[in-house]
């Protein structure tokens, strides 16, 4: 995970270990977690946007020909777009193949 | 200006929040703190007290609702007893970690089963650990002037955490006593208004109480850990404070009569009135003996503690609260404990009395002392004494 800024020592934590900056999830990688990620079949896909509505990590977004990409930056292969798309479009690979 | 009363001690500690001007109450009536809340209730429905008061459906929801109110920079108040307090228990851990200076009276009240309203302290010494700062009362002024007192530590920019004062269930909060009641402007003097050093706010986003991973949870617990530790010494300034401007001045440990005393007996909260009794009974009789007593409980006076018991041959530690099928009773543990390192110390006794409402009177005292004095001389039983158990 990249989360280096949390290894500090106990007098440089912010007062009750609250995080001042807002928005600062989007540093977390979760995409450093994947062991499989999503495949869009373009032929199947409806651009229903189902995937982009579940993704619990936002890591989906719409490119201009309006399918819906997952940012492997942060999905973290937990494959609940695959499992929710009524088309079948999405399937789960690892990823090593 | 300052007026003498004869006040049920509840209302008196309801009218020292009412005095801080706090600005939320979220609390559930348990039996015997019902009165404290009732009437901060009716004072902010009549308008004395200009706060929100939230009457949640939960002990769970009251400490729940309070930590949601201090962090968003507002003086939280609540008040609970026995059951309530441990149905609080998990929430009362989060709130010195997030640094939120709520401020809560505990009428100390015994844990069941079997079903019991009445005083002991088993209640708290179940909460040792929460991280807040914990005081114990004697008596109804001392109960107001320290629930005046917590807020003004409690939001202390070095301390900002979480003070509990206890006051015992019934034998102090529902006697009518005589004392001095403090008016707002009075206490606005001792008392500034709360300045958060954050707080939240949608205009400048935080986020508090994010998980802590195991690279950040020992550094968070260090951090409060360490605020804590540090915090008696803006307890013992507050109480000068309070002391030069009202004239009664409290010190994180009491003594009573310990000069030249061989055996000094140890109580926490309204007892002690008993014990002095008991202890002025004994000198009268030629017997070397005093009291100590804890005002402030965490965290723990060491120094003063040592200085108290200093050249004392025997300690008869009073608790009201068991540890079953451990070394002692709770506050007697904690004493042998601060002391195992020290070049001379006394012998520690552990006498647990006062379960479940069970009068305490002078006699236990005089027993407890009589069988302390006994023990160091001829050898204790490994473990402690339960005063006043019936054998058949």
């Amino acid at each position: 995970m990249s989360t280096s800024n949390a290894i500090i020592g106990w007098k440089n934590l912010s007062l009750g270990c609250a995080i001042l900056e807002p928005g600062s999830s989007r540093k977390l990688k979760t995409g450093d977690w994947r062991s499989q990620h999503p495949v869009l079949d373009k032929e199947k896909c409806i651009k229903c946007a189902i995937c982009y509505i579940d993704c619990p990590d936002l890591a989906y977004t719409q490119n201009e020909e309006g399918y819906f990409i997952a940012d492997m930056t942060y999905c973290k292969g937990c494959g609940i777009c695959a499992n929710e798309c009524p088309k079948d479009a999405i399937t789960m690979k690892m990823e090593e193949e | 200006m300052a007026k003498r009363v004869g006040m049920e001690v509840s209302l008196g500690v309801s009218e020292a929040v009412k005095v801080a001007d706090v600005d939320v109450i979220a609390a559930y009536p348990i039996t015997p703190q019902t009165h404290i809340v009732e009437h901060l209730a009716e004072l902010v429905a009549n308008g004395e007290l200009d706060a929100e008061f939230i009457p949640v459906e939960s002990e769970h929801s009251a400490m729940s609702s309070c930590v949601g109110s201090s962090a968003t920079g507002a003086r939280t108040y609540t008040a609970t007893s026995s059951q309530g307090l441990a149905l609080m228990h998990e929430i009362l851990y989060i709130v010195p970690a997030l640094r939120l200076p709520v401020v809560m009276t505990v009428a100390n009240r015994a844990l069941s089963g079997p079903i019991n309203i009445w005083n002991d302290h088993s209640d708290i010494m179940s909460e040792r650990d929460i991280g807040w700062i914990q005081t114990f009362a004697e008596n109804g002024q001392e109960a107001f002037d320290l629930s005046v007192h917590a807020f003004r530590v409690a939001e202390d920019h070095s301390v900002l955490l979480p003070v509990i004062v206890n006051l015992d269930g019934f034998t102090l909060t529902h006697v009518v006593e005589p004392f001095e009641i403090l008016d707002k402007a009075e206490v606005a003097k001792y008392l500034p208004p709360y300045k958060p050093l954050q707080r939240l706010d949608p205009e400048h986003p935080i986020t508090m109480g994010a998980v802590g991973i195991p690279e950040v949870y020992t550094e968070a617990k260090k951090q409060y850990e360490d605020a804590l530790v540090r915090s008696k010494s803006v307890v013992i300034q507050a109480w000068k404070e309070f002391g030069d401007l009202f004239g009664r001045y409290y010190h994180p440990v009491e003594t009573y009569k310990t000069e030249g005393a061989e055996t000094l007996l140890l109580t926490m909260g309204s007892v002690s009135e008993t014990a002095m009794t008991a202890i002025d009974r004994m000198r009268e009789a030629g017997k070397k003996v005093g009291l100590v007593r804890f005002r402030l409980w965490r965290p723990f006076p060491f120094e003063e503690f040592f200085e108290a018991v200093k050249g004392v041959k025997t300690l008869a530690v009073m608790d009201r609260a068991m540890s079953p099928g451990g070394p002692c009773g709770p506050v007697a543990a904690e004493v042998r404990a601060a002391l195992y390192d020290q070049p001379t110390r006394p012998k520690v006794f552990s006498f647990v009395a006062g379960l479940g409402g069970r009068d305490v009177q002078v006699s236990d005292f005089e027993e407890i002392v009589s069988r302390a004095e006994k023990y160091a001389e001829k050898g204790a039983p490994a473990t402690y004494d339960l005063i006043g158990v019936r054998e058949i």
